[in-house]
């Protein structure tokens, strides 16, 4: 496309918002912004977001669907606090979102979808763009349908209909264009998407082409403005990845590297479906998918599967998690590998199932009846769901144990670059089943390793016969035992086990003569981060640090907590972690909430940083 | 290695102390699981028992072979993943009336339905044991237990029925005292490709003693049982008197045979796809007073849930080293940055 002589601005990141009706296009739009941006080489981190209802009534604010990506010339960790520019396509999308905008956020609206019934829908009494509501922002006016439909009257045999759908290509040619993104990627893959439905394809690519040219052509749009290449992104290959992507790769890998087939059991839940779904197109790698009867049942097939030494693994949210407690429980008394996700959500009950939280690190750690031990591990970042992954099979494997792996709606859905990983770089993981080759002693199916975990002789193994089960077993023997002095040893050796899982030490960024330590787990990673930097740029020193085991904690966990006069305890729960940490370490510290289903934010964070400062 | 050849029943008894009451019908089973299981030329380390909780859960304790016991009702679940994951073990399957048709009944369904390569056997004493004597969901209306001291409300579920609804391709019931009819049934099951349901009417001599003894019984048996023989004209009685025919509107009835002819009477087909034969079959009767059908209801030969799946997961996984592995990793657009 055509050079544009318009004057340039440089700016070292922006945040874009794609807003419209949940049947626009918009994630779409934002995706193929996405890949664009990440081309470029801009670093980025996108949150998609979307109504729980499949098809909200159209026009209305319960179904808004939006996209936002955050796109930088440095390395940042956030989606972003708020937009420098809206793409509004109807007046709900405006009204669901104009609400968190800063002063002087660009806004573009499809003016042809403010008519009085769309206004009415929203909630408008009045149409925002004539009266002095927006005086504020910058609101540019465009009449995406009106020139989607004059687009595609070049295109032989469209109706206005087709021309319709094709709005959001509109919108996302014009933003390109705004931020000087390439749209061959975007060509290429329409071209591959519609190849076998050329007028919906040329369709599309008109629209995109007029929303481009639209740009260039008109003096609406002030300035273009320019992003640079990020220059502090360590050297690799890189590519872009949500959560689910790698979370399924980490699963797939660990299971290569194991020499065990995985099997995935799981009962469709959103937002972990994706990982089923994922899964199942990867027969490829030895991958068996089971789409189990209901949670229980997928709890108990990914057992069965681990039982016959196969990686049983199975995936779930919010109350699959309540259901699985039972089998996760007999998988603590078997010692059998077993790894459960949890991609958090909000609750209780079904809660905000389109909303992230991450609520379930007690339940992770205590939901089940009895004394029973679970390791849990949890993702901070989409691309870090890889390396939580395969260390939730090395541990449920080496440790023989059920492993529960926390990750969130968030990191499931959002995308960052990813450096990927070399296979050869990856450790091997030993099953180590037992053998038993001596006739004339019995096999012993509770005797433990170095590590303490139990012999683990798979069916087919000829004279290693036994029975696991619920029932407590006796030590060494793994007889039926109700003797209470061997019930407590068994007790303590499964709880050392567990609490002697190797795990690397918690690594602190800190400043010299930092006196605040911010500590979070799982998704808070990138505002944590963000937060810090902030405050950094003030030139206020501060330490940061964050946890990837959760149990057992890192060996030098209750160190570093007495290192710093404050510790800060960011989460998107009621404060679980720092509740744990109080118990645990006796240290007071500071915890930092926000159950709004949403991520935290870098502008909350500086601030939550900010007023723990010690005077 | 373990041979096959020359296995006896010595090889199937494990070591542990048979605890089960006194009388127990579980007593006799368990006999005849050991006796027949040399039969399958099946080494005891390939062989898994799984169950769930009650009496018949504590069976696979007494097996010499592999075995988990799990937890109520999921032996459906736990045998279908350990299906997923291995072909080359024969799985099978012990559970109660409680356990396999109460809170297990969703995971019953559902095995029935993909037909895993698993057999199930089902001990059903119309009662809960383990727990002392509550109704349980096959107990017969009007029952007077500790949970239902005015007698049972509720209707009791005939397992056969739920199992041929479930779409099960093979169902079978039996007695735990019959020594020759039980191991035949067991064999059946055994040789069936998919899932096999086998019913086995159980006595509990401490809270339901007696329950089936109008079938265990053999001065009653002949009176009491509808024999299911593939075949053969559906015909019992102490005399042959007795028979099914078919009704008017399509159902079965017993009738006299006196009273039909010959050629009135239903042959016992097994093997036929369409289920209506079989499903009639298992209306039939009373289950608390006789006479009942005894036998193979249903076994039609059907490819079992993934069959082939295992080995082509073993054969793709196999094949998967490092550098699939990483073509996987790097998969779609990448960009490098130097």
């Amino acid at each position: 496309m055509g050079v544009t002589r318009r004057r340039k601005e440089s700016r070292e990141r922006v945040i874009v918002r794609f807003a419209g009706d949940s049947g626009d296009g918009m994630q779409l739009a934002g995706g193929q912004f996405t890949s664009a941006t990440a081309t470029v080489g801009n670093d980025l981190v996108t949150l998609p977001s979307f109504p729980a209802e499949i098809r909200a009534p159209q026009g209305t604010l319960a179904g808004v669907s939006s996209f936002q990506i955050h796109f930088a010339s440095r390395d940042i960790a956030t989606p972003g606090d708020t937009p420098n520019l809206l793409v509004a396509m109807n007046p709900a999308a405006l009204q669901a979102n104009v609400g968190g905008l800063e002063p002087g956020t660009a806004i573009i609206v499809n003016e042809d979808a403010f008519s009085k019934r769309n206004l009415m829908k929203a909630g408008y009494e009045d149409n925002p763009l004539d009266d002095d509501s927006l005086e504020a922002f910058q609101v540019t006016r465009v009449p995406m349908t009106t020139l989607c439909q004059r687009a595609a009257e070049a295109v032989d045999g469209a109706s206005s209909r087709d021309a319709q759908k094709a709005r959001n290509l509109f919108a996302l040619g014009l933003v390109c264009w705004m931020y000087d993104r390439p749209t061959d990627g975007t060509e290429t893959w329409i071209a591959q998407k519609f190849g076998g439905q050329p007028l919906v394809r040329d369709v599309n690519l008109a629209a995109l082409r007029a929303g481009y040219t639209f740009g260039e052509a008109t003096e609406l749009i002030g300035a273009r403005i320019e992003v640079a290449p990020a220059t502090d992104i360590p050297p690799g290959t890189y590519r872009n990845v949500n959560g689910t992507q790698t979370t399924s790769m980490g699963l797939v890998a660990a299971s290569v590297k194991a020499g065990l087939p995985l099997t995935l059991a799981a009962y469709p839940i959103t937002p972990a479906s994706e990982l089923l779904h994922t899964l199942a197109r990867r027969r490829d790698f030895g991958v068996r998918t089971v789409q189990a009867e209901d949670e229980i049942a997928a709890a108990g097939i990914a057992l069965g599967a681990s039982f016959g030494g196969g990686l049983g693994v199975t995936a779930t949210s919010g109350p699959g998690m309540d259901l699985k407690a039972e089998t996760i429980g007999l998988a603590a008394m078997l010692e059998l590998p077993l790894v459960i996700v949890d991609v958090q959500r909000a609750g209780p009950s079904t809660g905000m199932p389109t909303k992230t939280e991450q609520s379930d690190l007690l339940l992770a750690l205590y939901g089940r009846h009895g004394e029973s031990p679970v390791p849990v591990v949890a993702a901070s970042t989409p691309g870090n769901c890889f390396d939580a992954a395969f260390e939730a099979v090395r541990i449920a494997l080496r440790y023989r144990t059920p492993v529960i792996l926390l990750t969130d709606l968030f990191l499931a859905n959002s995308s960052e670059p990813w450096r990927i990983p070399s296979a050869a770089d990856l450790p091997r993981i030993d099953p180590a089943f037992a053998r038993h080759d001596d006739p004339d002693a019995p096999f012993l199916p509770y005797a433990r390793d170095e590590v303490g975990a139990r012999a683990w002789a798979i069916p087919g193994t000829p004279g290693a016969q036994h029975v696991i089960g619920g029932l407590e077993k006796a030590d060494r023997t793994g007889t039926i035992s109700y003797d209470g002095v061997n019930h407590a040893r068994m007790t303590e050796l499964r709880a050392a086990k567990v609490a002697g899982i190797e795990v690397p030490d918690v690594v602190v960024d800190a400043d010299e003569g930092a006196r605040v330590l911010v500590l979070g787990w799982g998704s808070t990673a990138g505002a944590t981060r963000a937060g810090v930097r902030r405050v950094r740029d003030r030139g206020l020193p501060v330490a940061r640090a964050h946890l990837h085991h959760l149990n057992p904690f890192p060996a030098n966990l209750a160190d570093v907590l007495r290192r710093y006069e404050r510790v800060l305890v960011p989460e998107i729960n009621s404060g679980q972690l720092a509740q744990l940490l109080r118990a645990r370490y006796l240290v007071d510290v500071i915890s930092h909430t926000r159950m709004e289903g949403q991520p935290l934010l870098a502008g909350a964070m500086e601030q939550a940083i900010l007023e723990a400062m010690p005077a | 290695m373990t041979t096959t050849a020359g296995l006896t029943k010595a090889d199937f008894q494990s070591t542990q102390e048979t605890r089960w009451c006194p009388g127990c019908g579980d007593y006799s089973i368990l006999a005849a699981v050991q006796g027949f299981m040399p039969e399958l030329g099946i080494p005891p380390e390939r062989v898994v028992f799984v169950t769930g909780i009650g009496c018949a859960g504590r069976f696979s304790y007494y097996m010499n072979t592999y075995g988990m016991h799990a937890i109520h009702g999921r032996a459906p679940a736990v045998a279908t993943g350990l299906a997923a994951a291995r072909d080359d073990l024969s799985i099978w399957i012990v559970s109660g009336d409680g356990d396999a048709l109460s809170i297990g009944g969703n995971h019953l369904i559902h095995a029935l339905r993909r037909n895993v390569p698993i057999k199930i056997l089902l001990f059903n004493n119309r009662i809960y044991g383990l727990t002392k004597g509550q109704a349980s969901p096959t107990s017969e209306l009007g029952k007077v237990t500790k949970s239902t001291p005015a007698g049972s409300i509720e209707a009791p579920v005939d397992a056969l029925s739920l199992a041929l609804g479930a779409g099960a391709t093979f169902v079978a019931r039996s007695i735990d005292r019959d020594k020759q009819h039980l191991p035949d049934v067991l064999r059946a099951a055994a040789e069936h490709p998919g899932a096999a349901f086998v019913e086995i009417l159980q006595n509990c001599p401490v809270f339901n003693d007696g329950a089936f003894d109008h079938v265990a019984d053999k001065q009653q048996a002949a009176e009491h049982r509808i024999p299911l023989v593939h075949g053969r004209p559906i015909i019992f009685g102490t005399e042959q008197e007795q028979c099914v025919v078919r009704a008017g509107d399509g159902s079965l009835r017993i009738a006299a045979a006196a009273d039909v002819g010959r050629e009135a009477i239903v042959v016992h087909d097994a093997h036929r796809h369409d289920p209506s034969l079989a499903f009639a079959l298992s209306r039939l009767g009373d289950l608390s007073r006789g006479p009942v059908p005894i036998g193979v209801l249903r076994s039609v030969p059907t490819p079992a849930w993934g069959e082939g799946l295992v080995a082509e997961n073993r054969r793709a996984h196999a094949a998967a080293g490092d550098a699939e592995l990483d073509a996987l990793l790097s998969a779609g657009d990448t960009w490098s940055v130097a």
